[in-house]
């Protein structure tokens, strides 16, 4: 029977710590930036003018259509090498930056498709009381519809973000040190890999878990 | 104040309106009547730009509504509606639905159109109500807040889509009287509405539509005595006889 060690996870907490800190700061930013451009390719998707809508469209078939591991490498390669034919070598950590642009703009066509959703749940008699009462299109968009788009969606937004927290241990293949990263590479240098991997495993099943229930209870009051 | 010349409109192969022609003057209060599907809604949404229409003009106090110079939102901000189904915005109390206009399209301060806001709604007798959110008022509570967001940016004409179509009997009254009270302090009105006990009341003319056609454009005495078509006269019957036997 394996003999199981779980005596190397102690010290190695401060780091694990540290790398669940950088994990955090991918979700955050990733959510941040691909909410906000996500509803901005979703306002154009449902755009009257048919080059908009379309380029809307290509863009998030072309995300949802490649595998998110092929998407870090690409920026991983792409973003460093635009950045210093641009400013020069750049004095931090490019692959971080290169993290947050791939996780950005890989979840901004998720949270599209959602704020699409969203937006046209909002019954047409609002955006024509709207529209009645002098308001502009831009208006009706940002005033009426959106808010109440966004309270409908917070429960699948936040299901989205917790698919995105796991989706962040992909970094590895990059070399970042995230939480998941962290414990591997604590694990092989120990030489207790199968412990660090299932004690990451069962902080991952917590945070996500308990994220779910919070979820949940919020449907139950969004659906009252 | 409206003038409608000759408008048609077509929704792919089906001519919804045909060739109508009318006009609201200053102070007048017109009722718009007819079977469903008769194209009364399509017409009166035609007054305001939120339905296009395929040919003809309409004239919003001289100004043309299709017009390449006309700045739409600008005229629908005078031209105050009324919808069937309320269409409050849920996520605003009920101040914040008489305010938001105000604030964002005639640029008033939150100041002044609050106090405006709390004036209408004591107009129309919900002032108690000016911090509650729509869903927790009952439908005739949610049209008067529909009547006083809709005041609150003083449009020169009212226009009123089946306000009471969508309400409970007992709730019908307190939306009627008040745009019984609007009538008689000389707000001009274009309404669609079965109502004919309105009608009566405080029409100066009734329109009778049928099939996308103005059929009847008479004075309400006129049209109530001696219908002119054997059309308005069926109409009025059916609706008429069901209303004493309710």
């Amino acid at each position: 029977m394996y003999a199981y060690d779980w005596s190397s996870i102690p010290g190695a907490l401060p780091y694990l710590y540290q790398g669940m800190v950088r994990t955090l700061q991918i979700t955050g930013v990733a959510i941040a930036l691909g909410v906000v451009l996500g509803t901005l390719i979703a306002v154009a998707r449902l755009s009257k003018n048919s080059i908009l809508s379309n380029l809307a469209a290509l863009y998030v078939n072309g995300f949802r259509s490649v595998p998110l591991v092929m998407v870090l490498l690409w920026f991983y390669l792409l973003v460093p090498q635009l950045i210093s034919s641009l400013i020069g070598h750049p004095g931090f950590d490019i692959r971080l930056l290169s993290a947050f642009v791939a996780f950005a703009l890989f979840e901004a066509s998720y949270y599209a498709e959602i704020i699409r959703a969203g937006i046209q749940s909002v019954s047409g008699g609002q955006v024509s009381a709207s529209l009645a009462l002098g308001m502009t299109g831009g208006q009706t968009m940002r005033l009426i519809v959106l808010p109440q788009a966004f309270r409908r969606m917070i429960p699948l937004l936040l299901t989205q973000a917790i698919i995105l927290f796991q989706d962040t241990s992909l970094v590895y293949v990059i070399g970042l040190a995230e939480f998941f990263g962290v414990a591997y590479n604590t694990g092989n240098r120990d030489g207790t890999l199968v412990e660090l991997l299932l004690f990451a495993g069962a902080v991952y099943f917590v945070i996500c878990f308990g994220a779910s229930m919070l979820v949940r209870v919020l449907q139950k009051k969004f659906a009252s | 104040m409206i003038a409608i010349k000759n408008i048609s409109k077509w929704y792919g192969e089906f001519h919804v309106l045909k060739q109508c022609s009318t006009e609201v003057s200053k102070g007048e209060v017109v009722v718009v009547c007819g079977p469903s599907g008769s194209g009364k809604s399509t017409l009166i949404k035609c007054v305001n730009g939120l339905e296009a229409f395929q040919e003809g003009e309409i004239l919003v106090d001289g100004i043309s509504l299709s017009a390449r110079k006309t700045n739409l939102p600008k005229l629908r901000a005078r031209v105050g509606m009324v919808f069937q189904h309320f269409e409050l915005f849920p996520h605003l109390t009920v101040v914040q639905n008489l305010t938001i206009a105000q604030c964002k399209v005639l640029g008033r301060g939150s100041r002044e159109a609050t106090e405006k806001a709390l004036k209408l709604l004591e107009l129309v007798d919900l002032a108690a109500h000016a911090q509650k959110f729509p869903a927790h008022l009952s439908g005739g509570q949610q049209q008067r807040v529909a009547i006083a967001r809709a005041l609150a940016m003083d449009p020169i004409a009212m226009l009123f889509d089946e306000p009471t179509s969508a309400l409970d009997p007992e709730m019908i009254k307190e939306v009627l009287d008040v745009m019984v009270k609007l009538a008689e302090e000389g707000m001009t009105m274009m309404v669609v509405t079965h109502e004919m006990g309105f009608a009566r009341e405080v029409a100066d003319r009734v329109i009778f539509m049928d099939q996308g056609q103005i059929v009847e454009d008479r004075t309400k005495v006129d049209f109530f005595n001696s219908p002119g078509t054997d059309r308005a006269q069926q109409f009025l019957s059916k609706i008429l006889s069901h209303r004493a036997q309710g």
